[in-house]
């Protein structure tokens, strides 16, 4: 019963993806939000990183003056859950040692 | 419909790393089925940036100036790595529960749970 | 592991070190950055860790050093985002500066300059090192595990 559920709710999940993957016309109603691969939909702040990003940090590489200067605080963000899962990882393998100790 | 391929593969992945967190009782083969849903949704947001016929968006020595959108790319990494992070936590706890429990069928350690 | 895959093993750590270095350094003008090249240098971790034994690796690569990059790294990070607080966290105050990394790039496509990007270098040096830190780190935990567990794998 419950495989039977699970199966019937992957193969909707999966039909829906597929029908927004493959379909190119216009989807939910609003014509010209399609997905077509090669053309972008909005590109405008991405054109003005690309035409100024190398003036304003005067860094070659667009992405990585993405990265440590527009977007600085998803990076900061990002280096300290990378941290903490460090932090727990060491906090449950200590927990594994003390739990072979005992024994 | 076929240029759409990229799209297509993201979607097969994505139904394979769901089949795999819903059918699959080994804790091991449920973090392999994670691992399979970020790449692709990360796959999913370097497809959405791709611009025809455009390169990476670096300066040094372009062969020419149209380029991808970069923006996806950076968040693309950012994703990557807390990924890679998540998968290192979820195996460690994968391996506390097979020393504590000698088994790492989600079922059995369900009912051994006191 | 064999000695061959020791010799071999000693033989490339030194050259992953220096690949690594050199995507950490150049991640302001080629491809690649302050996460990439700690997970090269991790790599080379993680050769060692295959193909020595337990006590060669104990020897040669001590976890607390490891821990203290890892801190090192986000604490000099975090203060590379404060030094700009002047004008706002995470300003790039050091481009087109005339300082340390700041001189002023064509726009277009260009060569490359390493002197260029301001506080980009710094950043990624940081991140490189808690990157190598954190990954290397989690690499020797479950080095730990598995030495523990079953007798001599290693």
């Amino acid at each position: 019963m419950r495989n039977a559920l699970l199966a019937i709710s992957l193969i909707a999940i999966f039909a829906f993806f597929l029908y927004v993957a493959v379909n190119p016309g216009d989807f939910g109603g609003n014509t010209g939000d399609h997905l077509i691969f090669g053309e972008p939909r909005y590109s405008d702040m991405d054109d003005y990183f690309i035409h100024n990003g190398q003036n304003q940090t005067g860094a070659n590489n667009i992405v990585t003056s993405i990265v440590f200067d527009y977007r600085g605080f998803d990076t900061l963000g990002e280096a300290s859950v990378l941290f903490t899962a460090v932090l727990g990882v060491g906090v449950a393998l200590r927990l594994l040692r003390r739990d072979k100790n005992d024994e | 419909m076929l240029l759409n391929l990229p799209f297509i593969t993201v979607v097969i992945i994505m139904a394979l790393g769901l089949y795999a967190m819903l059918f699959k009782r080994n804790l091991i083969k449920i973090v392999i089925g994670l691992s399979l849903i970020e790449s692709g949704v990360n796959l999913f947001l370097v497809s959405l940036g791709y611009r025809n016929g455009g390169i990476a968006p670096i300066y040094t020595n372009a062969p020419s100036t149209n380029m991808v959108l970069p923006t996806p790319q950076a968040l693309t990494l950012t994703s990557i790595v807390i990924g890679v992070a998540t998968t290192a936590m979820l195996l460690s706890f994968c391996m506390v529960i097979y020393r504590h429990y000698g088994t790492l069928d989600s079922r059995k350690v369900r009912r051994l749970r006191e | 592991m064999s000695k061959i895959v020791r010799t071999q093993a000693s033989f490339l750590y030194t050259f992953i070190l220096i690949f690594g270095f050199y995507i950490v350094a150049h991640g302001h003008l080629t491809p690649g950055g302050g996460f990439q090249g700690g997970a090269v240098i991790a790599t080379g971790i993680a050769l060692v860790v295959v193909a020595y034994k337990f006590d060669e690796i104990k020897r040669r690569i001590k976890k607390t050093s490891l821990t203290a990059a890892e801190g090192i790294g986000l604490l000099s990070f975090i203060i590379a985002g404060i030094s700009g607080i002047g004008v706002s966290f995470f300003y790039n105050w050091l481009a087109n500066s005339g300082l340390l990394f700041g001189e002023s790039v064509p726009y277009g496509i260009n060569p490359g300059y390493l002197n260029t990007a301001g506080t980009l270098p710094i950043m990624n040096l940081a991140v490189g090192i808690e990157v190598l830190g954190g990954l290397g780190v989690i690499v020797l935990y479950m080095l730990h595990f598995v030495k523990g567990g079953e007798g001599n794998a290693a």
